[in-house]
């Protein structure tokens, strides 16, 4: 089958040891039967690996920083447009989505750029902070979740939730916390690297085990994987992992996303507990890292996102493969000063 | 007891359970009995054909062969009925 030519941009070039999924997302849309596609890596840092992996992105532009604001991101999108003509952008940051979102309307008017994004009810109802309602609107169990922005509200808390808890950054960060010393420690932590508020969750003892997901947006899920974590890295991220076989999870996946008629990629956190009691702590509103061991189990989930960002039909995946496993590992590349001064300077390379 | 429908047991006596995504390596004599429980055989039909495969008196059997099923229910490979 001829496949056919398109450009996608992707964010989310920071395949660190805590990884964006822009490089996985570029690796299962190269594997692509029906697009040749051409990709354009969109930075935010000058050392991001992605910009340097030549093989896979094929063009990289830096983006202004999330906090710049909508105005000088449509400007620098303008820029791209004009140079590339991207026929799809696939943001991977949960902190730039709320400016794609803003702005996905204008991307698909003025610049014929498409995306595939939450609405702006759908993703923010599902903010950590609103996690209670949340659980309760889609009815999903969920651990007791609350806002603080003052540090003494940990003592307050203290009355409501036990020890141990787990403190958490808007967007990123958790750690579990054993006594108020070490929660006021990591509060302060957090709020310099996220700001506030910080969430105080209730720890529910378990086993992690997450799902990679897309909806269509229309009460459809596209496709489901669910994936425990094997070796977990010092900051929480999974090294490796192994794709599961767990009805009850996915009927609870396929629930949430259905309902929330959720449109785009996303993450389930989950904690399974000895009752095999799955406890949701958190809904990524992006693909995760580990995305690409859903097209190792037989779900390309970058590609059909990609095909329903282009207003093509695309029917469920009705299988996938378990006992599939990724473990990833760090590479050093090689790369001339002159490769990075160009996105030092010019911002593009 | 049963164990779980979809544990995948191979030649070399390693057992994935997709459930849970853990994995186990058993000797022959566990091997034995994982295969005999796959095919839904009783407890006391396995407990003969144990002690008989490795010449066991039936207090040895049985003492060993409860040790080695508590511990399928332990590592949740058993069906949840039986968990």
């Amino acid at each position: 089958m001829k496949r056919r030519k398109i450009t996608v941009g992707v964010t989310g070039l920071n395949n660190i040891d805590s990884p964006g999924p822009g490089i996985p997302v570029i690796r299962a849309l190269k594997e692509s039967r029906e697009f040749d596609v051409r990709i354009i890596g969109l930075s935010y840092e000058t050392l991001e690996p992605g910009i340097y992996m030549q093989e896979l992105v094929d063009k990289v532009y830096q983006l202004p920083l999330p906090t710049a604001g909508t105005t000088v991101l449509k400007e620098r999108l303008q820029y791209i447009h004009e140079a590339e003509k991207p026929d799809v952008i696939i943001p991977n940051f949960d902190a730039e989505l709320h400016n794609f979102i803003k702005i996905s309307q204008w991307m698909q008017e003025e610049l014929n750029m498409a995306t595939f994004l939450p609405s702006r009810d759908a993703f923010e109802e599902r903010q950590k902070a609103e996690l209670n309602k949340f659980g309760e609107k889609y009815g999903v169990r969920v651990p007791a979740s609350h806002m603080i922005s003052q540090v003494q509200g940990l003592k307050k808390l203290e009355e409501e939730i036990d020890y141990p808890m787990v403190i958490k950054g808007r967007y990123y960060d958790a750690y579990i916390v054993s006594s108020l010393e070490q929660a006021s420690s990591y509060f302060y932590k957090i709020v310099a690297k996220w700001g506030y508020p910080v969430i105080v969750q209730e720890f529910v003892n378990g086993t992690d085990v997450n799902v990679t997901a897309l909806g269509n947006g229309k009460g459809t899920c596209i496709g489901a994987v669910p994936m425990r974590k094997l070796y977990i890295t010092d900051k929480g991220k999974a090294w490796s992992g192994i794709s599961l076989e767990d009805d009850k999870l996915m009927e609870i996946s396929r629930n949430i996303i259905e309902k929330s008629q959720w449109r785009g990629g996303c993450e389930l956190e989950f904690i399974k507990t000895r009752k095999e009691e799955y406890y949701l702590i958190e809904m990524n509103p992006r693909f995760p890292a580990w995305v690409y061991l859903a097209n190792g189990c037989g779900q390309n989930h970058a590609e059909a996102l990609v095909k329903m960002a282009l207003g093509e039909e695309v029917k469920p995946f009705t299988q996938y493969r378990s006992g599939k496993m990724f473990i990833r590992y760090s590479y050093d590349m090689i790369v001339d000063i002159s490769e990075f001064e160009k996105i030092s300077t010019a911002g593009e390379k | 007891m049963n164990i779980r429908k979809n544990i995948a047991i191979s030649e070399s006596g390693f057992i994935f359970n997709p459930l849970t995504g853990d994995s186990f390596s058993v000797n022959e004599t566990g091997l034995f009995v994982l295969r005999k429980l796959k095919a839904e055989e009783n407890e006391e039909t396995i407990l003969k054909a144990f002690q008989e495969e490795f010449e066991l008196d039936r207090n040895t059997a049985e003492i060993d062969l409860n040790d080695f099923l508590s511990m399928l229910k332990s590592y949740q490979l058993t069906a949840y009925e039986e968990a």
